[in-house]
């Protein structure tokens, strides 16, 4: 934590933060799923077991449909046979639906299924070996109707929304799905505008925000942008403007809470130690990262720093005892966005001084 | 009802067989019946939607209008042989003392030979002609326009549903998308002008039906599909018999409940990818990167294979979703088919492709049977799931 600039915002409130610290440490400890390692492990652990024959279902595609199974026999619950055959039928199930078309995805492209088995299958190691995402507070987010998940963004590439998705697609009861708003810019990229909307990610306009609302969908945005994502390394966890605070007005219309999340870990990954602005502008990008390690080692230089993270999810903020005109109150948004920030960069200051070490 | 080679000069009403009297006769003690005029008869949406429409309760006459004759059977209506881009059709509207306008012209695809300019001309000039009149005739009472979604463009940058008060974003360049734009500019002005006739504004998504009569059905067409290389494109689709529906319930008094003057977007329930539909068409796809695709697009128009304007390459690559709430609550119309329903009504109507799905589920069984360890349990119950998930289809 020592890494970290931690701007205390008022000294009563860092005195008996830190006055607090170790008691807070214990009731974390102690309360359910929120312990350092073996209380998110456990729904961890749990759902990758449900979800690797899935995992075994999508390797067919890549004509190695007999060699994945083997590995997961192992941790097949009760009889490992049935586990097998169901597996297997699963996969090949999967698989036909795959080659004949024969899946749904909804109007914004999202396709549930590719999500469920091999997206979320994909991220998921990066997730759990890799950043060790350590998820907090995961009862703040409803188990039915739409909400409105405002996080920071940081990391140079947006790897935190994905790790965000990851957290509350595997630790949520209800197994929620989160609908991720993201940059135009990933919309404008081949491949990228691909995998994105079948991950269930739309445009971040107020248009598409408020339609899943309405369809009661967990919806994810990370207002501070390009920004957040491409800020020097120097101002990490420091809070960007959060956009014209047009999430607010959003979440307002359709009535959904808003729950704020402080997302720590993602900055250090790849520390951006400069921009190089020409060659951003050249390539039609908002930034072009120079890290210690990128572009001098070239493609291992793109390999993130395995930081430890911790994703905490706050207390929501009610939206629905607004009357319907509080959308176009300029006063209300601002303070509303304000109340949002605040609170997020609070926690991030809070999960700060609780870190070990950036690493572990 | 015959359709000779009666016609040639321009606008010259052909009136065939039993006339004004039978209908009457048909029609029994109705005093106040409909006249109701329909631009491009001669098209396949036309001529079906001519032949529906006399079937209405209340509607006494059908005229029929086109540039060129029919191929297909009008039933009782009159072919009135007119070029919309002529100024011949107030007379007609006089003539026949029409109070229901139906306008179908409005195409992406020329009807036989004609090129580009000739298909813009009658979309625009023709739309032109024919509202200005519609403005001088007393007896107009209601207008209704095909137009298209195809009004809204397709960007990046655009929201994933379009809503029929959504702006496009970019609008389109050129080709039938911006046809369709002038088009409903047009309609709007008369409406202002004209704010005693009711006009509906039908903004349809991808017609399919048993004939393709869109670039896009063409496309759907070709042997291997041409793709944009990492750009998976969501697409609606509406088959052609809840266009003829949809034309009804507008063309007609609204019912109660309902308002059928406006502008509202058509469309089946649902999205299919373009992946999607490739692999339930059992066509092979090519990805082409974006950079080389205007060239294959012009390589394949000029063996005029299909239209692959640079509109249509925007939907291939961006796709476009249009909200249909509108559709179903102010004009109260549940389309029968599905977007998927259409598209598997439009598969069966082409036969199968290269890999019919059918042959490649096959294939995917036959892994079932590869030896697995786990014997020969796993095979069967995993041809049963697959029997059962394909059956669901």
């Amino acid at each position: 934590m020592a890494d970290a600039k931690v701007i205390p915002f008022d000294d009563d409130r860092s005195r008996s933060g830190g006055a607090s610290r170790p008691a807070r440490r214990r009731t974390g400890a102690g309360g359910p799923g929120s312990g350092r390692g073996d209380g998110s492990a456990a729904p961890v652990s749990a759902l990758p077991g449900a979800q690797v024959p899935e995992l075994s279902g999508l390797s067919p595609e890549a004509g190695e449909g007999g060699q994945e199974p083997r590995q997961d026999a192992v941790d097949a619950d009760g009889s490992p046979a049935g586990g097998w055959e169901r597996r297997i039928a699963g996969g090949l199930a999967f698989l036909r639906r795959r080659v004949t078309g024969d899946y749904d995805v909804d109007e914004f492209g999202y396709d549930e299924e590719l999500t469920d088995q091999v997206l979320m299958s994909l991220l998921r190691p990066l997730a759990d070996k890799y950043f060790r995402v350590e998820v907090k507070g995961i009862e703040n987010i409803p188990s039915d109707g739409g909400a409105l998940i405002v996080a920071n963004h940081s990391g140079t590439l947006p790897l935190d929304g994905l790790m965000l998705q990851v957290a509350v697609h595997d630790n949520h009861p209800a197994d929620r799905h989160l609908r991720l708003l993201a940059a135009d810019l990933v919309f404008h990229l081949p491949v990228v505008n691909e995998l994105a909307r079948k991950a269930g990610h739309t445009l971040a306009c107020a248009e598409d925000a408020q339609r899943l609302l309405e369809a009661g969908e967990i919806v994810g945005v990370m207002p501070e942008g390009f920004k957040g994502i491409g800020k020097p390394f120097g101002e990490r966890y420091k809070l960007q403007r959060f956009g014209r605070g047009g999430f607010v007005s959003t979440a307002l219309r359709a009535g959904a809470p808003i729950v704020p999340c402080s997302i720590v870990g993602a900055e250090e990954i790849y520390p951006m130690i400069g921009n190089a602005k020409t060659l951003a502008r050249l390539l039609g990008i908002p930034y072009f990262p120079i890290t210690p390690t990128f572009p001098w080692l070239g493609p291992l230089g793109a390999l993130p720093l395995p930081t430890k993270w911790t994703i905490q999810f706050g207390e929501p903020i009610p939206t629905d005892g607004y009357p319907p005109e509080a959308a176009e109150d300029p006063m209300l948004m601002f303070n509303l966005t304000d109340q949002v920030r605040e609170q997020i960069q609070h926690t991030l200051y809070k999960l700060l001084v609780q870190r070990r070490s950036v690493f572990f | 009802m015959r359709f000779g080679a009666g016609g040639r000069h321009r606008a010259a009403s052909t009136r065939y067989g039993d006339g004004q009297g039978s209908y009457r006769g048909k029609q029994g003690s109705r005093v106040l019946g409909k006249v109701v005029l329909v631009t491009g008869a001669a098209r396949q949406l036309g001529g079906r939607f001519v032949r529906r429409v006399q079937r209405e309760p209340g509607v006494d006459r059908v005229i029929a209008v086109d540039a060129v004759a029919p191929a297909h059977e009008l039933g009782d209506a009159e072919f009135v042989r007119a070029d919309i881009r002529q100024s011949a059709l107030a007379r007609i509207l006089a003539e026949h003392a029409v109070d229901t306008v139906v306008h179908l012209d409005v195409s992406g695809k020329a009807l036989g030979a004609g090129g580009r300019t000739a298909i813009k001309e009658t979309n625009v000039i023709g739309t032109m002609q024919l509202l200005g009149a519609c403005q001088k005739s007393p007896t107009v009472r209601r207008l209704v326009v095909k137009s298209s979604t195809s009004v809204y463009g397709s960007a990046p940058r655009d929201p994933a549903v379009f809503t029929e008060t959504t702006p496009p974003k970019s609008l389109p360049s050129g080709g039938f998308a911006k046809d369709a734009v002038e088009v409903e500019g047009y309609v709007r002005g008369f409406a202002r002008r004209r704010p005693d006739v009711a006009v509906c504004v039908l903004r349809f998504a991808n017609i399919l039906g048993p004939r393709p009569d869109s670039p896009l059905a063409d496309y759907l067409s070709l042997p291997v599909l041409p793709t944009v290389f990492g750009y998976d494109p969501r697409l609606q689709f509406v088959h052609e018999d809840d266009v003829i529906d949809v034309l009804g319930i507008a063309a007609s008094e609204p019912r109660r409940g309902t308002l059928n003057s406006g502008t509202f977007n058509i469309a089946g329930d649902g999205v299919l990818l373009l992946s999607q539909c490739s692999r339930r068409l059992g066509k092979p796809t090519v990805p082409v990167l974006l950079p080389a695709v205007t060239w294959v697009g012009s390589a394949l128009r000029t063996i005029g294979m299909t239209d692959f304007s640079p509109e249509q390459i925007r939907l291939l690559t961006h796709g476009r979703v249009v909200s249909t709430v509108q559709m179903r609550e102010t004009l109260g119309f549940r389309p029968k088919f599905t977007t998927a329903e259409t598209f598997a009504e439009f598969a069966r109507s082409r036969g199968p492709g290269l890999l019919p799905p059918e042959t490649v589920g096959r294939a995917v069984d036959r892994l079932a049977a590869l030896p697995l360890p786990g014997g020969a349990g796993p095979r069967e119950r995993g041809a049963g799931a697959v029997q059962t998930t394909h059956g669901a289809r």
